[in-house]
């Protein structure tokens, strides 16, 4: 395996007393996709940013390749009404990109028809595809995906997913994202990372033909991009803690 | 009348800088901010009399310094945002006030100040308002793409190596050289009219972030002149005649772009 690109080591993030992450160590590889999975409030979201290094840690080490170049697809963006933007401003927008870039990437995520397009009247799943393609035009060694298939139909998730199983292999960068579902991640995840707090379980997710429970459950409908994860969870917590291994989202 | 041709010129060397700056004042939703810093500029004059300063430069350091108070006191989360501007704008301006009644030796007219004075504008007003308005412009078209980035996106910006918070305090001191300018002709509590307005009437007829920036400045420009015909022609006070004037060119803009729509 290749070096790290980025490695997280020994973090914890406390805001307002709140302890929001407890020693977290997390490395990403090129070539390697990692999915971060969890409740809500797990800190998921605070993960991901101190990975792109939006916020800082309250102890603990960030260490980052340098001039690290790094996409990243939010969840989405809230545009103000008053910025007349089409979608092409927006990714012309992007730090370092070539021209022809623009094309190439809008043909590949099928927004060629959207470039003239005010950013405002994007629909949800546009509105990913243009910004994956924002993240794109840096020609990053790390995707930094939040949620990027929140809200697509099954055939749009496939579609996206298989994109970034193929792109990942194209650019070998590594990809770290976070995951809506708790229990079904992209098919392509090397490794998944359960959050809540602190690192739950982490481990490969199963190819769902090799596991017949999964099979017996979602019947031959089950789609191939997905896989499920089953949480090994091999600690308990005290009585005062705030936490559960549930598992459902709430 | 030359003095109105000097009142026109500045004008118009100040809507080459409040065109683009006040869209991006629009864009960023900091219009009170703007208004804050602009209520600050009393403060900096007054501050500028008691330490002997240069005012243009003495109200520049008053307003970035507020603004640096704002974007510290921002950090905690108990105060919401527009609570603390308009704590800010008010205590700055009431200080200024009082910094004033103790100026024993120095007689100024607070009117000018708070409404601006065209009479004040004179040729060494005319070169300063043009070197500041180059600097102004070169340094914003360097910045524009940062800029722009930041304000759709603050965090994909910062991801992509954009300087976010360098950009953010270059767009504080640039607001306030357009302050400082714009002081005496419109004056501290009308300021702010000069940077949104226009903007927010190019707003309906622009499709892209440059040519609302570009539309801003004509408009602005237009109703610089308007206003200043008005003033001279009906001996209105200049400043107000000149906001008036924007104000009926958004009106113009609002209701005629939604005949354009609705035929």
């Amino acid at each position: 395996m290749s070096d790290y690109l980025i490695k997280l080591h020994n973090i914890n993030l406390i805001r307002q007393g709140r302890h929001i992450l407890k020693d977290i160590q997390l490395e990403i590889r090129a070539g390697e996709i990692i999915t971060l999975i969890g409740p809500n409030g797990a800190g998921k979201s605070s993960l991901l940013k101190l990975a792109l290094g939006l916020i800082t840690a309250s102890s603990g080490q960030r260490i980052c390749l340098p001039n690290l170049r790094i996409g990243y697809m939010p969840q989405k963006i809230s545009l103000p009404d008053t910025l007349p933007l089409t979608v092409k401003h927006f990714l012309k927008l992007a730090k370092g990109f070539q021209k022809n870039e623009l094309y190439n990437v809008s043909q590949r995520l099928k927004i060629e028809h959207l470039l003239s397009q005010p950013m405002q009247r994007l629909s949800g799943g546009e509105q990913q595809r243009v910004l994956l393609a924002r993240a794109l035009l840096s020609k990053p060694e790390l995707l930094v995906l939040d949620e990027p298939v929140q809200g697509l139909d099954v055939s749009g998730q496939s579609e996206l997913y298989h994109l970034i199983s193929d792109l990942k292999d194209e650019l070998n960068c590594g990809v770290l994202m976070v995951s809506h579902d708790l229990h079904l991640v992209m098919a392509a995840t090397d490794k998944v990372v359960c959050l809540n707090g602190h690192v739950c379980c982490e481990g490969h997710p199963q190819l769902v033909q090799q596991d017949p429970s999964y099979l017996e459950l979602f019947g031959k409908s089950m789609p191939a991009h997905l896989a499920p994860y089953t949480h090994h969870h091999d600690h308990t917590h005290g009585e005062h803690c705030d936490h559960d291994h549930n598992g459902d989202k709430s | 009348m030359s003095w109105l041709i000097d009142a026109l010129l500045a004008g118009w060397l100040l809507s080459l800088m409040s065109g683009p700056l006040g869209s991006f004042i629009v864009w960023r939703r900091m219009a009170y901010f703007g208004d804050t810093l602009a209520h600050s500029a009393l403060l900096g004059v007054t501050l500028g009399f008691v330490f002997d300063v240069n005012l243009n430069l003495a109200i520049i350091l008053c307003a970035v310094f507020v603004a640096l108070i704002l974007a510290s006191l921002q950090r905690q989360h108990f105060i919401p945002s527009d609570t603390l501007l308009g704590l800010m704008a008010h205590t700055t301006l009431a200080a200024g006030l009082v910094t004033l009644s103790q100026l024993d030796n120095v007689r100024i007219d607070l009117n000018a100040y708070l409404f601006g004075d065209l009479l004040a504008v004179n040729r060494e007003d005319l070169i300063i308002m043009a070197l500041g308005s180059a600097l102004v412009l070169i340094v914003l078209s360097r910045m524009w793409r940062g800029l722009l980035a930041a304000s759709v996106s603050e965090e994909l910006a910062q991801v992509e190596g954009y300087p976010v918070a360098r950009l953010r305090l270059m767009f504080m001191v640039l607001l306030a050289v357009v302050i400082a300018s714009a002081m005496k002709l419109v004056g501290v509590l009308l300021i702010t009219a000069m940077l949104i307005i226009p903007a927010a009437a190019a707003r309906p007829f622009s499709q892209g972030p440059k040519q609302m920036a570009i539309l801003a400045t004509l408009i602005s420009m237009l109703a610089v002149a308007l206003g200043l015909g008005l003033s001279y022609q009906f001996d209105t006070p200049a400043g107000p005649s000149i906001v008036l004037a924007s104000a009926l060119f958004f009106l113009i803009s609002q209701s005629s772009y939604r005949f354009f729509v609705r035929h």
